[in-house]
């Protein structure tokens, strides 16, 4: 029993990164039609500059979880008004080409200057050693990390569907054409809503700093998994990610853990219950078909 | 208060408008009609700025607005009552309602929208989608209403209607009237036409084939449904 509940818990760890990420691929699929290819060099990046900040500046952990993602925020606004505004109106291929081709340079940066071996970052000492649920010990900092991406997830959905703002952007992810012609200016909350969509992949970056390798390309392992995610959870579904990103860490940590003799499985689960998903709904699980503009 | 001049649209090759020119007073109801495919829907997208293929003079209340995006024209006062209603799915009634900002001097309050239509105020947590297709009208309607615009722009409103609804769109679309609301309606329907409009354009293949008041669409009733088809 104890083992069972070590390894639901390991999942929703892993859901947590996937749903943060998840969740800010959607809002910015949603509003911009970009599916960004970047998302995951910049989950590198905010680990990496946690690490940076850290071993070069002394700067804390609890300090980069807020400089690293309203940092990261700022970068992705400033690329959405220098090139990826510009993709709205060419064919999606370009999409693929320039988001892609980010991720690259983003990487080859990184290891120009640090190379490509991993490097460890301490848990800060507030939340290292274990918490006792009466099962078994819990690493505190994994229970930080699941409680922040949760609370985090509430407070984004409360925004989106409590709110004026929330409103007007899930008018603009549905129909932004309509949207605009109720006097809405779609376009003005563009910048912003992709800015913090990347700031949730540096957020989720800086948090895995400390319980992942932080090394160049440990974006791009975990980001195919993440777009796995947002398509079972249904491309631009808000909801439709963050649960899917929780239930995939769960079937991925229960995969290992009980289909460890078929390898084959355990290994390509995330992307068998894809295939399944995608027979059964090909909108995603809580996606729509597309509304005529 | 509407005029257009000159007016033509493409889609990619195809043009759909050729030079059209009309005007529309404040105050008046002024239906388009003719065939499916003449460019109707087209022509009150332009107006609404939805369309990007197009050349040619629209202008509102003597201001040339044929360069302002379409947020810029809601807020001149343009209430966009879409074909398909424009129904969001991820919002509720409510929200669908106050979503557009208020631009008109004589918005109508939420209560007073509710009080008109007690079925969306019954499903006001709901999701928009799930009302049915008449309710969803009616949201449609309220919503340019509260919104407090001027000039709406109506897309078939009677479409798929029953006689019942058909009815409640024109007893609304005439005492948006009295209040001094102008309209643009595309409509198929000569008899809900004629009910509730001051002048009729006829469209043929994207241009203003003929120009009509109400007893000219009365009197020739047949010869015009005969050539809309219907």
């Amino acid at each position: 029993m104890s083992g069972f509940a070590q390894n639901t818990f390991n999942g929703l760890v892993s859901g947590a990164f996937y749903a943060l990420l998840a969740l800010g691929l959607a809002v910015i699929f949603g509003m911009l039609r970009v599916v960004n290819f970047a998302h995951g060099a910049f989950y590198m990046l905010g680990a990496f500059g946690a690490y940076v900040l850290l071993t070069e500046a002394g700067v804390p952990f609890w300090a980069a979880l807020v400089i690293m993602p309203v940092g990261l925020g700022l970068l992705g606004m400033a690329l959405e008004r220098a090139v990826i505004h510009r993709l709205t109106r060419l064919d999606p291929l370009y999409n693929f080409l320039l988001t892609f081709g980010l991720t690259l340079i983003l990487q080859d940066l990184v290891k120009l200057r640090y190379g490509v071996q991993s490097s460890p970052y301490a848990t800060p000492s507030l939340l290292s050693g274990t918490v006792n649920f009466g099962l078994f010990d819990f690493p505190t900092y994994r229970v930080f990390i699941l409680g922040f991406a949760v609370l985090l997830c509430v407070a984004v959905w409360w925004v989106l569907t409590r709110t004026r703002i929330g409103m007007v952007v899930r008018a603009a992810t549905e129909r932004p054409d309509l949207t605009r012609a109720f006097g809405i200016d779609v376009g003005r909350w563009v910048t912003p809503v992709f800015g913090f969509g990347i700031g949730l992949a540096g957020l989720a970056g800086v948090l895995a700093a400390p319980m992942r390798a932080v090394n160049p390309l440990m974006g791009a392992d975990l980001i195919i998994v993440v777009f796995a995610v947002v398509v079972i959870g249904g491309l631009g579904s808000i909801f439709g990610s963050v649960a899917a990103g929780f239930g995939i860490g769960l079937v991925q940590a229960w995969g290992e853990a009980y289909l460890s003799n078929f390898p084959i499985v355990s290994q390509t689960i995330v992307f068998i219950v894809m295939a399944v998903v995608l027979l059964w709904r090909p909108a995603g699980l809580f996606g729509r078909e597309e509304a005529p503009a | 208060m509407l005029r257009i001049e000159n007016l033509s649209a493409w889609y990619g090759e195809a043009q759909v408008l050729r030079d059209v020119s009309l005007e529309v007073a404040a105050g008046e109801v002024v239906t388009l009609v003719g065939r499916n495919g003449a460019g109707k829907s087209t022509l009150l997208r332009c107006v609404m700025g939805l369309h990007s293929g197009q050349r040619g003079t629209v202008e509102l209340d003597g201001r040339d607005v044929g360069k302002l995006p379409a947020h810029r024209r809601a807020r001149l006062g343009l209430g966009w009552v879409p074909d398909d209603r424009g129904s969001y799915a991820t919002l509720t009634v409510t929200e669908n309602l106050t979503l557009p900002p208020r631009v008109g001097p004589d918005p109508w309050s939420l209560e007073r929208v509710y009080e008109a239509f007690p079925a969306l105020y019954t499903r006001r947590d709901s999701a928009a989608t799930m009302l049915s297709g008449g309710e969803q009208q009616m949201l449609a309607l309220a919503r340019v209403l509260r919104m407090g615009a001027r000039l709406l722009l109506c897309d078939e409103p009677t479409e798929g209607l029953s006689p019942l609804l058909v009815q409640q769109v024109g007893d609304l679309l005439r005492e948006a009237k009295r209040h001094g609301v102008t309209v643009l309606l595309v409509e198929q329907n000569l008899h809900f036409a004629t009910g509730v409009a001051d002048r009729h354009y006829l469209l043929a293949e994207g241009r203003v084939a003929e120009a009509m008041d109400n007893s000219e669409v009365r009197s020739r009733e047949r010869e015009l449904l005969a050539y809309l088809g219907i």
